[in-house]
This record gives structure tokens, C-alpha cells and sequence, in this order.
């Protein structure tokens, strides 16, 4: 079955190419270029089909599917306490965070609100998941660049985020903790502590990071006015999360929404980037992993007390009605459309993940570049396999 | 903030039903639209009231499946399902609709549309020309509900091998893994300690 499907591409790819003459002059042989599925620089099995004029890409299309495993599908037998155990997977480095948008539509439609406690330690898990997935992409820049310093630095500090996460939640990967109502326990002793500490540390590591990468020669000869896209096709293509501020757009959902979390109760700030490259990118994904540590210790200093879990029945029912709820996860806009019909589960979920727009726009930027370039672009818009499948 | 006032005035005739839902200052609105004006709703849309972010497009099959949900007792008699088909919010009369949602990315007001697509021709206008970035999601609609996009580039499947048969998301197909071996999740029912009056089930 595959086998078809990859010659009728194939195929498909030789025709688009024949249009696309250059250097009629020099008679020089195109080349097909197959990047992946199995590839250091792709963060799982994304497949690029790359057609070369030389060291020039004519035509590329990043082919998916390769981990498709239809939670849309599956979250329509699953009642909705149920569904948590399979959105932690889609983002599998922000697990915490794919849970947060889907309880607050269940709760928008149940038309219930987590205590304020539960609040506030729902948004600091949110800013943990952010700096463990952020801060695996510093140290993956730089392997994808040819730097193989930094993803030590990375694995060695991101271990500490990982700890509090599983302190906090049983969990290290997949948390599974956030619940209709609250959340499913409070934090440990002496948790809080140990988040001040780990706080400082990852500040230092990104002072590292912008050391020994941001500060580079090498490092800003491969990213400066590298895969620029202006304002109005970022907008065009849905890019959100960094890849939009970085083309100049000043929005982020955290501050720009009303939404039952603590990001509004405290000052901090958005960062933006006019250039569009894979510097501003990159640049502002750095600076975002140093506030979210502010963050976290603002609303430390700030967490009320009081219970973690409103009063919900036993069995949950959610009423009929749709609803939309998106967060500012670390890899941009993830959104959850959820309609229910009143039943134990969803009717109908529609998962609206960052990676699927943002890497819907490689066909348009990769033409053009050149192959060292590839690496340096899809590094740059960061995506997560199963953030585009599903 | 664009009000439904503003946006069912500048989209006159296209307009088929409209429905508001929120706390004052986050109201969310949904906006059902004629099939034929879809594209036309999308342009309208972005040049006059600058809804110029595109945030997702999908469809909805409002069809009860016949299947139910697999959850219940597989030894029990089963229950027989309505199979009466109930649009959501802002209406409709199709069994398919396709919705998406416009973001204005300077007053941040989001707007989901719906368009009823025709149960015999399943063909739509393809936004493609108007918002770059639905041609994967239109890819993706194309495969899992079997919905044409008129218009559009290129419908090849994203995640399927060219050659499946079938609709995945459509609610007439059966996720087979449930059907050969039934969930235990509401099938294990065992009393919780300290008894009380259960209506039984897992959490």
C-alpha cells in the first residue's frame, strides 16, 4: 500500500519539477532529494521530499502521516475524563500543557471554574512544560547547526524541570494531572523551594545557551535572513507561537485572552522580533524559556491557598454545546473545538495543533533555499511529530 | 471588537444564522453562512473587517453513529440509537457542514464560520486561494470526511495511503478496534471502597 502511495508521489514530485527549467544554459541534472523519515534533524519520522537544481531546492513537500494515530477519531469513544490520557501524547514534550485547553472548554461548557489555587499551579505546570520543551529545542539548535555543546547543556538542565514536573505530578512525561474541576492533588512539600532553585538554574542556562550560541559567528551566519517570512504570510498560513512573533506580529494568547488561568494576575512580558528569520525565531524562543521562569516565580509568590478541586460530580456529564479553547503552548496556538451532546464523552473534538499550520508553510519557504538551509529552517520553526499528525 | 451586528451587515444576503455565547468582553461567535458564499464570506471577511488570521478549517459529521459510543455492556441487549441528525450552534440541514475559524490578529476576536455542505455533492469552494495556509487543512477535511474542495490545488491524502478506502471521521465508519474487543472502561465495574450508592463506573 505504502509502496503505491510513494511512486504516485514520486510521480507526482517529477511532474512539478519538468515545469521548473532553470539553467537551461548549463544542462544541469535536477535531483530528487529524500530527507527522513529518519533523520537526526527532524524530531521524529518527518519525511521532506526535496527536488534540487544543484545546491538550490526547486520544490519541497514535507510528506506526514507517519504517526497518525486518529486521536480525533478515538476521543469520540472516550468519556471526557478519558481524553487527557491521549492529548498529553500530542505534544509529547509539553504533555501538561495539551491537558490545559481541553478541560477549560469541558469546563466553559459545564459552566465551571478551578478554584483559584488550582488556577495558579495549572498555569505554573504550563510555564514548566513550556521551559522543558523550549529548553530541549536550545540544545537541539545547536546539533542541528553543528554545535554539539549546547544539547548537553540542554539534557543536563532540562532533567531539573522534569523532576519538578514529576514531583508535582507522578508523571514525567505524561503527566495526566489536570482534571474537570481542579487538579488532581496539591503540590508536595517543600516543591515550592525547589522550584525557586531550579528557576535560577535554568536562568543560567540560558545565559549559557546565549553565549555560546546567540553570540556565535557561525550561528548567526547560518540564521541571520535565513527562511524569512514577512507579516502578512505568517498571518495567511496560521503560524502562531514563536514563528508569528517572530515575523513581527505582537500577540500572544496567554495575554490577549480571557481565560480562567493566572497569566493576567501578574506582569510580564511578550516577546516580539521584526526581522522574520531563524535568528528572530530562535532569539525569541530564548528570551520566552527566561520569562517563563519569571513567571513561574511570580506566581509562586503569589499562590493563594484554598482547595485544588471544585465540586463536580462523580460521573461528569457535559451539556450540550460547543465550545473553542486555545492556549499558548510551547510550540504556538493549541486549540481544542469540542462539541458535546450531552453524553459522557465528545461528539466531536477538533484538535487544532500549532505544528500542523506551522509547518504547512515549508512548501512555500523552502523554494528557493539552499540545502544546508533545510536543517537550519525546520530547526528554526520547530515543530513535534506528533503535534502535526495527531 | 467587530460585534455579530457589524460582521452580519458587511456579509448581508450570506448570512444564514448566527449565535453568540460568553461573558461580556469574550463573547464567542458563530456565524452560519450560505454553501455558495463560502469563499466569498472568507474574502469579505479579511478585507473589510481584517480577519486575517486563519486558525484551522474542519468538518463536523452530525450524524449519530450507528455504532454508539462502545461502551457499553457487550452482553447486555444494546439500547437502538436515535438516528435523528442535530445541527449545533448556528443551525444548519446537512449532515456534513464545514466550519473554520478567523482570528482579527489586532482586536483578537475570533469567529467560527459554518457552511452546510450538500449530502449529494459534497463539494465546496476551496479557500485556498483566499487563505494560504487551508490547503493542508482542506488535504486533511478532503480525506477524513470524503468533502471536495472545488478549486483546490491538489486533494492527495495527507496521513492515509492513496489507495484507503473509506472516510475515517465520518461517523458511519467503525473504529474497528472497538468493535472487535470492547473497552473495559465502563465494563469493569467494580464498587468503590466505602460503598454508598454508586451509579458504578470507572473514573
Amino acid at each position: 500500500m505504502t509502496m503505491l502511495g510513494d511512486r504516485q508521489q514520486l510521480a507526482y514530485i517529477a511532474s512539478q519539477a519538468a515545469d521548473a527549467r532553470v539553467n537551461v544554459e548549463l544542462e544541469t541534472e535536477g535531483m530528487t532529494l529524500n530527507i527522513g523519515p529518519q533523520h537526526p534533524a527532524t524530531h521524529g519520522t518527518l519525511r521532506i521530499i526535496a527536488r534540487l537544481d544543484g545546491e538550490q531546492v526547486l520544490w519541497a513537500e514535507p510528506s506526514c502521516g507517519y504517526m497518525h494515530r486518529g486521536y480525533e477519531k478515538l476521543t469520540e469513544v472516550r468519556t471526557f475524563p478519558q481524553v487527557t490520557a491521549l492529548i498529553n501524547r500530542i505534544d509529547w514534550l509539553g504533555s501538561f500543557a495539551n491537558e490545559v485547553p481541553f478541560i477549560l472548554a469541558a469546563e466553559q461548557l459545564m459552566g465551571i471554574e478551578a478554584p483559584p489555587r488550582a488556577q495558579w499551579i495549572r498555569t505554573i505546570l504550563f510555564e514548566l512544560s513550556r521551559i522543558a520543551n523550549v529548553s530541549l529545542f536550545l540544545g537541539d539548535l545547536g546539533v542541528q547547526l553543528g554545535a554539539i555543546t549546547p544539547v548537553f547543556f540542554a539534557f543536563r538542565d532540562r532533567e531539573y524541570v522534569l523532576n519538578l514536573i514529576e514531583g508535582a505530578t507522578g508523571g514525567r512525561f505524561h503527566p495526566n494531572f489536570d482534571r474537570i474541576g481542579g487538579l488532581k492533588d496539591d503540590l508536595p512539600a517543600g516543591w515550592i523551594d525547589e522550584t525557586r532553585a531550579v528557576m535560577r538554574k535554568m536562568r543560567k542556562f540560558c545565559d549559557e545557551i546565549e553565549g555560546l550560541l546567540f553570540g556565535n559567528e557561525i550561528f548567526e551566519a547560518r540564521t541571520r535572513g535565513i527562511g524569512v517570512i514577512p507579516r502578512d504570510v505568517a498571518l495567511q498560513y496560521g503560524l502562531s507561537g514563536a514563528n508569528l512573533r517572530g515575523s513581527g506580529v505582537d500577540w500572544d494568547l496567554r495575554r490577549d485572552q480571557k481565560l480562567p488561568m493566572a497569566w493576567d494576575k501578574i506582569d510580564w512580558k511578550v516577546w516580539t522580533h521584526p526581522d522574520g528569520d531563524s535568528y528572530a525565531r530562535c532569539w525569541i524562543r530564548l528570551q520566552e524559556v527566561r520569562e517563563s521562569t519569571f513567571i513561574v516565580e511570580k506566581l509562586l509568590d503569589s499562590l493563594p491557598s484554598g482547595p485544588v478541586m471544585a465540586k463536580v460530580p462523580r460521573i461528569i456529564k457535559v451539556p450540550e454545546g460547543e465550545a473553542w479553547v486555545a492556549t499558548e503552548n510551547p510550540l504556538g496556538e493549541m486549540g481544542y473545538y469540542v462539541v458535546s451532546k450531552g453524553e459522557l464523552g465528545p461528539f466531536r473534538v477538533k484538535i487544532r495543533s500549532a505544528s500542523f499550520n506551522n509547518i504547512s508553510i515549508v512548501p512555500w519557504l523552502l523554494k528557493g533555499v539552499y540545502v544546508p538551509d533545510i536543517i537550519t529552517i525546520l530547526a528554526s520553526l520547530y515543530f513535534i511529530l506528533g503535534d502535526i499528525d495527531r | 471588537m467587530s460585534s455579530l451586528a457589524e460582521i452580519t451587515a458587511v456579509l448581508g444576503d450570506a448570512v444564514e444564522e448566527s449565535f453568540e455565547k460568553g461573558p461580556e468582553g469574550n463573547v464567542d461567535t458563530w456565524v452560519r453562512v450560505k454553501t455558495s458564499a463560502w469563499r466569498e464570506v472568507a474574502e469579505t471577511l479579511r478585507e473589510k473587517l481584517g480577519y486575517d488570521y486563519f486558525c484551522f478549517l474542519s468538518a463536523i459529521d452530525w450524524m449519530p453513529s450507528p455504532y454508539g459510543r462502545g461502551e457499553e455492556d457487550p452482553t447486555a441487549e444494546r439500547e437502538p440509537i436515535d438516528p435523528t441528525i442535530r445541527q449545533g450552534y448556528a443551525g444548519g440541514s446537512t449532515r456534513m457542514q464545514v466550519f473554520a475559524r478567523l482570528v482579527n490578529h489586532r482586536t483578537h476576536h475570533g469567529l467560527t464560520l459554518k457552511a452546510d455542505v450538500p449530502d449529494d455533492a459534497m463539494t465546496i469552494d476551496s479557500w485556498v486561494g483566499v487563505f494560504a495556509g487551508a490547503n493542508w487543512h482542506e488535504r486533511e477535511t478532503h480525506e477524513m470526511f470524503g468533502i471536495n474542495f472545488a478549486g483546490h490545488p491538489d486533494l492527495r491524502n495527507m496521513y492515509l495511503p492513496t489507495d484507503f478506502e473509506g472516510h475515517p471521521l465520518r461517523k458511519d465508519f467503525p473504529l474497528l478496534a472497538r468493535i472487535v474487543k470492547p473497552w473495559p472502561g465502563i465494563v469493569d465495574v467494580e464498587p468503590l471502597p466505602g460503598g454508598g450508592d454508586d451509579e458504578g463506573g470507572a473514573e
